[in-house]
């Protein structure tokens, strides 16, 4: 019966889902930064990071978004440890915004999306965002 | 990005070589999603309206637009014979089956597109045009060499684009190869109205929301399609049909006629789905 009526009301299509995998790959098209780019930029934004957390380089995911004519690039940084690679600890989790113990993945929005945009996605991330593969460190 | 082309279908391009045919140039990037059969089609309404025609299959190695005009038994000479010498343009020609205003110039089937000097083949495409009232030129897929030489002769481009992911985006690339110079038109190909409505494939809207490119028509995916291309009889011989009007329709814009843009009857209403919209259901 619930199939009946989802066929009667009709679902989304997977129009939708083509509509927005061709802006993206579009975008990147049209940004012209070569892919080795991309990933030297990925490197030196985790070793910036890195100097105050511990993060997992290998989940590090990021994007380019443009709304309107900003394009912004959305870098999905998981944080296994709030303690600082050199030992000392604890207080430092100046990157995160929530307390750095409640919060596994920081989410770091670096160029021109409106503020309330990426507050929005942010929130959405975060809920799906993998969880902490090491308890996050507040000894 | 590319940039935003002239509305109105061109005009004869320039006065002064007023009496020189148009080159136009079919091209997509991807493969298969159907230029050799708008090839076949617009040539053939063109030449039903009464302009003198030549059809140039630019697929080196890869020769079928002989198949969807039914000449494949007809071809004694190819493309690179003339641009080698070999045999004079006249002697490479074909004639249409249909009327004697077509002619088509066959690609040579066991020889590779690099063996093909861009130089000769622009030359070439100067003497038809020439000759002829349209030159159409079908491209190969990809953006090599291939295409290169394809577009070397042409002034004007028409572009390919199915409703697919793949499909725009190369597009989306060809034309930011072509740049300006071509003012690349657009043909949406094999366009399912059922499943736009059901929101399960990208609307013309949808396509050209992106790629903004002056739209020539329409063309549904449809089995009369199939069935003109075992036969080898192009559809816009049957200008009675829906598709084959639609061909004439496109013809008559890349003439420069102010007809509409043909697009594929809307997809029908189920009694069901009429209930549904009935009962304030929403389709996506």
């Amino acid at each position: 019966m619930i199939e009946f009526l989802r066929r009667l009301f009709g679902q989304p299509g997977s129009s939708a889902t083509a509509k927005e995998r061709l802006r993206l790959v579009l975008m990147t098209d049209h940004l012209e930064l070569a892919p080795e780019m991309i990933d030297a930029m990925k490197r030196d934004l985790v070793d910036v990071i890195s100097r105050y957390v511990e993060v997992d380089r290998e989940k590090i995911d990021v994007s380019f978004e443009r709304q309107d004519r900003a394009l912004a690039m959305l870098a999905n940084i998981p944080i296994i440890s709030v303690n600082r690679p050199n030992g000392t600890a604890e207080h430092a989790a100046p990157v995160s915004e929530a307390p750095a113990a409640e919060a596994p993945v920081a989410e770091a929005p670096v160029a021109a999306a409106p503020p309330a945009r990426k507050r929005r996605r942010r929130a959405k991330k975060a809920q799906r965002a993998p969880a902490s593969p090491a308890p996050a460190a507040a000894h | 990005m590319h940039q935003l082309q002239s509305e109105s279908p061109q005009a004869q391009p320039g006065t002064a070589a007023a009496k020189l045919g148009r080159a136009i140039v079919l091209t997509s990037g991807k493969g298969g999603v159907g230029k050799t059969t708008t090839t076949a089609n617009l040539g053939t309404a063109l030449a039903i309206r009464g302009a003198r025609v030549v059809l140039v299959d630019a697929d080196i190695g890869l020769r079928n637009l002989d198949i969807l005009l039914g000449l494949e038994s007809r071809i004694k000479h190819h493309l690179l014979d003339v641009l080698e010498e070999r045999v004079s343009l006249d002697d490479a020609l074909v004639p249409g089956k249909h009327g004697d205003n077509l002619f088509l110039l066959a690609a040579a089937q066991s020889r590779e597109k690099d063996e093909v000097e861009t130089a000769k083949m622009q030359a070439l495409i100067a003497s038809l045009r020439e000759r002829f009232d349209y030159v159409l030129i079908d491209c190969p897929a990809g953006i090599e060499l291939g295409f290169r030489n394809a577009v070397a002769g042409a002034d004007e481009a028409i572009v390919v684009c199915t409703p697919e992911v793949s499909a725009v985006r190369d597009v989306d690339r060809v034309v930011g190869l072509l740049g300006n110079r071509f003012r690349p038109q657009l043909v949406i190909n094999r366009l399912r109205p059922q499943l736009v409505k059901k929101g399960k494939m990208l609307s013309v809207e949808d396509v050209n929301a992106i790629l903004r490119l002056p739209l020539l028509g329409v063309i549904a995916d449809e089995p009369a399609i199939v069935v003109t291309t075992n036969k080898g009889e192009p559809l816009a011989l049957h200008k009675e049909t829906q598709t084959g009007a639609a061909y004439h329709a496109i013809a008559a814009r890349v003439a420069g006629e102010d007809v509409p843009a043909p697009m594929p009857p809307a997809a029908r209403t189920s009694l069901i789905e009429r209930i549904g919209t009935l009962l304030g259901g929403k389709r996506a």
